[in-house]
This record gives C-alpha cells, structure tokens and sequence, in this order.
C-alpha cells in the first residue's frame, strides 16, 4: 500500500513541479481572480467573493481529502474489506445543521453588501443610459450632454472577419470607444438605464457589477469612483449579432477636470430647459464621427459631395455591422444588401421611411431617434449613390424634416 | 424469482426498419433513445467545436458574429433537448422496468410515440441551419425582444420547442405511471432503487415545468405573428415577465436534468464500493427537497433585471439553502465509498469524477447565490464555467458512467475496459482543460455569448480551445467502444459486475427482449 502511496505522490509532485515551472513564463494576462476595483461597492464584492471562495475551498479540502484518503486506501486490491453500515442519524444531522450555520454566516454580509448596493439616493450627478443595438447612448440629465458610445474606429477594422489586422497590435481592443463616459471622481453617478430595442446590460467590473438596460423599464444602478482613471467593460446580456462589440468605457476625471469637460461640452447656445428640450427629439451630436462635435460654426452649403463625405463614415459606423462595408448585406443571417437594392434605388420617399422608422419586427431600427437630418440626409445620399447605385438624388435635411 | 424468458405469447415482431418504427417495446425505445441521444451528442458538440475554434484566438477568423450566435443557441438548444434528456429517458426506459421486475412501460404505444416525436423535432430545429437568416441566436434562453428579432427560423424554433415538451411529458407520463403501478409484489417506494426515485420525481418535475415553457413559447409565437404584446414594452407588455416564466421552467429543467444523473451515480458508488448505500432515506428525502426547492429559485438567473430589494434577498435565501441538500448527497456518496472495497472499473471512475467535478460546479453555484458577488459573476464567463462544471462533469459523466455500467447488460458483452479507462482519462483531463480556465476569464472580465474577446483573455481561451478539441475527439472512442460491444466480444454474466445488486442483475445478459413476464417477489 505505501508503495502504491509513494507512486501516487510522486506522480503528483511531478504533476506540481511542472505547473510550478509553467510560472515564470506567465505574463501578467493570465489574470485569475476578480478585479478589486475602484468603489467601495467593488471592494465589498470582491471581499464576499473571496469569502465564500475560501469557505468552499475548506469545504472542499475536507470533502475531497475524505474521498482520496478512502480511494486509496479502501480499495479491494489493497484487500480491503467492506464495512456494513449504511446509516447513521448522529453523522446525518450533523452535515446537515454544519452547512446550514455556514450559509446563514454567508448570508447575513451578503445581504449588508446587498442593502447598500441598492441604495441609490442621495446621488451626485445623473445620467440615463440607453441600450442600442450595437452602442451606448449617454445623457447627462442636467447638463444637456448627449451624445452616443460607439466602439471605436480601430478595433471595428480589426474585428471585421479576416481583417488581416492582428488584435493585439491594437489598443484596449475591442474595449474602446470613440466618447467614453466621463464622470467626477468622488461623486455618487447614479445611472438610469433602459433601451432602445432589445435587451442590454451595461458592465464595469472595477465598478462590482452590472444591471440590464430593458426596453420600458428605467433601472438604476450607482457607482463612486475612489481614483480618476479609465475603466473599461462591455455589454454583458445578449444583444444580436454585434453583442460582443459595444464596449463600455468609463472615464473618472478629477473634479475640476470633470467642470472643464463639461462647460466644454455643454451646448453653448441655450438655457437649461430649452436645452433639455432641444435634446430630447434628436440628440444630434452623435458622436458616431469625431467630428460631429456639436456646434460648427456656419456649415457649408449641402452638396453631393458633402452628402457623400459625411455619409461614408456615418455609414461606416451605422449601417456597416449588418448591410456590411460594401452595401452587399448579409444574406445568411437575413439582412438586405443595399448595392442594387429596390430600396436603395427605388422611390426615395420610401427609402427614407425605412432609415427614419426602421422595420417593425427585424433588426432594422429607425434611426430616426439617434441621428439628425443632415446625418441621415448624408446616410440615405451616400446608400443611393455608393458602389453600384448611381440614383444621382440628393437628399436634403429638408427631406428627412419632412418625413419626421 | 423467474426469469421468464418465453415468447410464445407475444405476436410475431416485425423486422428491419419497421421494427425500430413501430416497437413498443421498452427495451428497444430506450435503445432508439440512447441512439438518437449520442448522434445529438456529436452535432451539438460539432457546433462546440466550431464555438471553441473562433475563440481559440482574438479577432474573428473563421465565422461571422451571427452565425457565432446561431452556434452557442443552437449548441445549447441541441444539448439540453437532443442529448441529455433523451440520454436519461433512454436509460430510464431500459432500466426502470428491469430494476422494479416490470414486463415493460405501462403505456408501450405512448412510448413509441414520445420518442418517435424527437427526430421530427430535431429535424425542424435543424433546418433552420439553411434558411435565409440562419438559424435562432437569441440564445437558447429565447429572451424577446431579441428573439422576436428572429427571421425565418422563428415558427420553427417555437414549434420544435412545443414538439420536444410534449415528447417529454408523455415520457414523464409513462414513467410516473409505471412506476406507481407496475412494482413487483414486495417492493415498496422506499425499496425502490435510487435511479428509480430520482426519475420518479424528475418526471414529476417535468410535468409540472413543460407546459410553462410551452405557454412562454406560445406567446412570443402570437406577439410576433398575431400582434399582442406580452412581451413588447411598446405594447403595454413587459419582457422581464418573460424571463420569470422561462426560468421557471428553466430552474427545475436543471435538476431534471441532474437528478437522473444522481441516480445513475447512487447505483454505481455502491456496486464499486462493495458496500450498500450510506443513508439511503436521507437520499431520497434530499432529491425531493431539491425538486421542492428547485420551484422557489428561479429568480436567481436574473438578480440583474433590477427586482426589488425584498425578491433579491428571498432567492438568494432560497437558493443557498439548495446547498444543504446536495451537500448530503456528496456526503452519502463519500460515506458509501468510505471503508469500502473499492475496484476502479470505468463506470466507477466515471461515478468517482462526476462526484469531484460536480462537487466543484456545486461551489461555484454557491457563489452565484451570493447577490452582490452574482452582479460580477452575471453573464460573464464565470456562469458557463459552472453550468458546463455541472452538465458535462455533471450530467454527461453520469451518462456515460451509466452506459458503461448498463452496457454489458443490454449487449450481453463487456466492453474494452483499456479503451473505457482510456477514454475516461482522456475526458476527464481535458473537460477540467476546457472549462476551469473559463472561471479565471469569467472572474477576469469576459462576458459570455461573445465570438471575440480583448486581448487579455486570449491566453485561456486557447487553453480552454485545445482542451474541448481534446475532449470532443475522445468522445468518437466513446462510440466506437459502444459500437465494437453492440458486435461481440467476452460474454457477460448475469451480474456482470460483482458487486451488483438488484432485479436487473438477475436477468440474462443480454436481457432478452421481454423479461418479468412473470414477476419476481421481492422480499
């Protein structure tokens, strides 16, 4: 028997000497364990977690030390004999009342934890975020800031199959955005989430946790940073073909560098309540190209060529996940090419109807709510004059007004 | 005891292809199950493969996003429906008339049917691989209003679901109804063996929890196709109503499809063991405490939905205390082990990995009770490490572990134990390859149902890949073993395994097509 011990423990020092030498090599990417993070919340999780791990690690040194200890001694090549019992009352009660104490010692901390995660008065500063397929739609409700979070320009190139770019070449991949949300450090943000079609969940482990955005219900969630810094998570509740590609991204900025951004970013021209107002039918700032920051001095006339310009990057990051880059659809998961489309080079009344009001009951949304009319105006320009199409119409803000 | 074996009686059976078509007889269904199961195994685990292979590395190489999703939904759907169900309603028809000395189920033509039901089921649900718009990939949870996003596919998705419950609530039917009145004289409910119990409320279970998916089916069917709005915000509906409903269902589908799996595992420790089952009443007891529990639960797959303070605190409550009794089930299976005379035959190591490696999803579904630690955990990678800890090590050993302890009784041959120890080993290493690492990523950040990932996960991901590449080869040793025993090989006696007790230990082997004719008296 103690021969047959020492071969076993051989084999399983060895076993342990070579996950020991595996060590050195480890980068630091081999990350096990749950971020600590940057809230009191997130270092209160991550104290339960490490809690209740090390509760069942206990549990399982004496569980499965009591199995090894039988398997190998109690085995009949060793000529074990096999005892008769097949009860005992005394044992029974006793690892049934040890595991209930052990839980309701679990659950009075964790439902502390709970209480206080859930308490969202008394919040600094608000913001509603809306789910959309595929971004973030931020909005600071006394500021008058709107604007959306779309997965940046460079890890979308690289995400695209067989885009020949290697992911690792690229910064935070897939974990960037083109307008992070920023937020004061220090401050209680109490978010207010909901969603514009399917179901979203917006996650910042550094934050401990998550809550879905649900179309028609408003949910709250809070967070209070301890250190500026960006930090960065992803929708965490499946969202459609590009779920895996609305990054959340979070920037904590010192108070007075949070005041700065603000008054940068508050719309200049108007009070409060008109700015309020004015956001609310097309929060126009879109975000979706860098460039469309709010207020550009004296635009210039709208032309084809201008139509075209803009159109091909709002394309790029509107309408190319499902229509794809060369307006050639995708057929196999049911979305429409638009190069040679009906749509696309029919009536242009009805076109426009499409990208204002989307198709009820397919992933067609209206875009109407998210962009303005000179960006749709561009979009619809740019479908029914790019690769094949040569409809030669220009659409005009005035048009998509109209069709409001 | 007798073991009648004649057949004079019985009217002249059909051969060939009209045979398997038209059986009722409980041995062939259950065969017919079995078979239908494994080939379900290997397409669901094709789809894995195809999952596993994009995410061996970042960036997207070899499919596109929708198609990703279409796998991990139709994966799971494949799964839980076409392979692990029908695997224990398999075993449940050979075994629960051999181990209670009945001549058959109690309804044989029903039984045709709930079986025959399947392939046209899966059929519809496979065909949707070719449609435009591919097939469903709102994930097998079917959560609108993503799924009412759903092309072609949708009226497929709805009615194979519909197929697949009524299938298993005629087996549950059936199962119940033999249970209760076809017991040989003398074997009372608390003589009945344990896989026999376990089945008993698990079909119970199903009964209960199938028509509720039915009915949450049924109205995303008429809110896409008939214009109300259960479900639709827009309408006045609500969609987290519809995750109550599915997971009410979907809590106690879990245990149906572990509490066979517990069976299977209390007849083999004891048979390998030598020694009779430790605490054979808390058992049973335990099994129905977990069925009861399981009905009180269901919340805890949606603490993120924003439920109120008081509904978070109840089913992290009520789930913790799911805990007490599968802890006494590990407990009576080391207790059974202890000071036994234990042989390592490969049902046994199959039996003994289930209770470790299901022991260790059972922790991690601890943690998961724990609410604010849930709010990490949620979605993220560190859930599909725990159910796969549970459904794979689970559920899927404790199959195999029945198939290599039945086999010998239903071929009349052993199998090649190298070739089972082997393809245990091979198993068992790389199932723990696949699956630990993804509680690191899961911890680490990465959500679940994503086709790519940052670049930091990468290097357990390809851990992860390589592993499930391991253990999806070894299964086609699993096959080829059942196969090579189905055509021959050393006889097998009636007990086959020395330490075996009960009524289906004393019928030949191979069990002859009807058995208990006459039926045996247990004391």
């Amino acid at each position: 028997m103690s021969n047959l011990m020492t071969r076993w423990t051989g084999r399983i020092a060895a076993f342990a000497a070579l996950l020991f030498a595996l060590q050195p090599s480890a980068r630091a990417d081999w990350e096990l364990n749950m971020p600590r993070g940057v809230t009191g919340i997130s270092g209160e999780v991550y104290d339960l977690h490490m809690l209740i791990f090390g509760v069942c690690v206990l549990i399982a040194v004496v569980v499965f030390g009591l199995m090894i200890i039988s398997i190998f001694k109690h085995r009949k090549s060793l000529g074990a004999e096999p005892a008769r019992f097949s009860h005992s009352t005394k044992v029974e009660i006793v690892w049934t009342v040890i595991p209930i104490i052990i839980l309701v010692a679990m659950a009075i901390p964790a439902a502390d934890t709970l209480v206080r995660m859930e308490d969202t008065r008394n919040s600094d500063i608000s913001v509603k975020v809306t789910g959309y397929q595929w971004k973030w739609h931020y909005e600071y409700i006394d500021e008058g800031i709107s604007f959306f979070s779309n997965l940046d320009a460079e890890s979308n190139r690289a995400r695209q199959v067989d885009s020949g770019i290697d992911p690792f070449t690229v910064d935070n991949y897939l974990l960037n955005v083109d307008k992070p949300l920023v937020v004061p450090v220090g401050a209680k943000v109490r978010l207010l989430l909901t969603s514009n079609d399917v179901i979203h969940s917006w996650w910042v482990p550094a934050f401990g946790g998550k809550k879905d955005a649900i179309p028609g219900f408003v949910n709250e969630f809070w967070f209070q940073a301890d250190e500026p810094g960006t930090y960065r998570g992803q929708c965490a509740e499946l969202c459609g073909r590009d779920h895996g590609f609305m990054p959340v991204v979070v920037e904590v900025l010192p108070t007075t560098e949070f005041d700065r951004w603000l008054a940068d970013n508050r719309p200049a021209d108007a009070a409060p309540e008109t700015r309020m107002a004015a956001a609310e039918p097309a929060p126009s700032s879109s975000g979706l190209v860098s460039e469309a920051a709010a207020a550009t001095p004296e635009p210039p006339a709208w032309s084809m060529e201008r139509a075209m310009d803009r159109g091909e990057n709002l394309y790029a990051s509107a309408c190319a996940a499902c229509h794809q880059p060369g307006g050639q659809g995708l057929a196999a998961a049911g979305f429409p090419a638009l190069d040679g489309s009906p749509v696309a080079t029919g009536p242009v009344d009805q076109h426009i109807d499409i990208a204002v009001n989307g198709v009820p009951g397919t992933a067609m949304a209206g875009f109407g709510p998210q962009l303005s009319d000179e960006e749709l105006a561009a979009i619809v320009t740019y479908q029914r004059n790019a690769w094949g199409n040569d409809t030669g119409d220009l659409v005009t803000p005035e048009d998509i007004a109209a069709a409001r | 005891m007798t073991t009648a074996t004649h057949t004079e009686h019985h009217a002249p059976e059909p051969t060939g292809l009209r045979r398997w078509l038209t059986t009722t007889n409980h041995k062939d269904i259950g065969s017919l199950y079995l078979m239908f199961s494994l080939l379900m195994f290997f397409v669901g685990g094709a789809m894995a493969m195809v999952i596993r292979a994009e995410l061996f590395q970042p960036g997207l190489q070899l499919v596109d996003p929708g198609f990703f999703n279409q796998m991990t939904t139709m994966h799971a759907l494949i799964m839980i429906f076409g392979a692990v169900m029908p695997a224990f309603v398999g075993l449940a028809n050979w075994m629960v008339p051999l181990m209670i000395g009945a001549p058959d189920m109690a309804l044989p033509r029903l039984n045709n049917w709930s079986f025959w039901i399947l392939p046209f089921a899966f059929t519809l649900l496979l065909s949707t691989l070719f449609m435009p718009g591919g097939a469903p990939a709102g994930g097998w949870t079917m959560y609108p209003p993503l799924v009412l996003q759903t092309g072609d596919a949708f009226p497929f998705l709805i009615f194979s679901v519909h197929l697949m419950g009524l299938s298993s609530i005629m087996g549950a039917i059936n199962i119940i109804v033999t249970i209760m009145n076809m017991r040989a004289p003398g074997m009372t409910l608390l003589k009945m063996p344990l896989f026999v119990w376990t089945w008993l409320i698990t079909a119970y279970l199903l009964i209960l929890v199938m028509p509720v998916l039915a009915g949450a089916v049924t109205m995303l069917l008429t809110d896409k196709y008939f214009g109300t709005a259960f479900f639709t915000a827009a309408g006045g509906g609500d969609p987290v109503m519809f995750q109550h409903i599915f997971w009410f269902f979907g809590h106690p589908e879990v245990y149906i499809m572990i509490l066979p799996a517990f069976g299977i595992i209390s007849e083999i420790i004891p048979t390998f063991a030598r020694k009779p089952l430790f605490g054979y009443n808390a058992m049973v007891y335990a099994t129905a405490s977990i069925a009861f529990l399981s009905f009180i639960v269901w919340a805890h797959h949606m603490f993120t939905v924003g439920m109120p303070l008081a509904g978070q605190l109840f089913f992290m409550f009520a789930t913790m205390l799911i805990a007490v009794p599968t802890g006494v089930k590990v407990f009576n299976w080391v207790a059974t082990m202890w000071r036994g005379a234990m042989t390592f035959e490969t049902p046994m190591l199959f039996a003994l990995a289930f209770v470790f490696l299901f022991t260790i999803g059972g922790f991690s579904g601890l943690m998961l009770a724990i609410v604010p630690a849930d709010m990490q955990y949620h979605d993220s990678y560190f859930v599909v490490a725990h159910f796969h800890y549970v459904l794979v090590p689970g559920a899927v050993f404790a199959i195999m572990a029945g198939v290599y302890y039945w086999l010998p009784k239903w071929t009349g041959h052993m199998y090649d134990e190298k070739m089972g120890k082997l393809h245990f080993w091979l198993s068992a290493i790389s199932v723990n390859l696949t699956f630990f690492p993804m509680h690191f990523v899961g911890l680490a950040g990465m959500p679940r149902r994503i086709p790519d990932y940052a670049t930091q996960f990468a290097d357990f991901n390809a851990v992860a890949s390589v592993g499930a590449f391991i253990f999806g080869f070894s299964q086609l040793l699993f096959a080829y073993n059942i196969w090579r025993c189905a055509r021959g090989g050393a006889k097998a006696t009636s007990q086959v395994w020395e330490g075996a007790h009960g009524l289906e230990w004393t019928v030949p082997s191979p069990a002859p097509h009807h058995t208990f004719d006459t039926p045996p008296v247990v004391k």
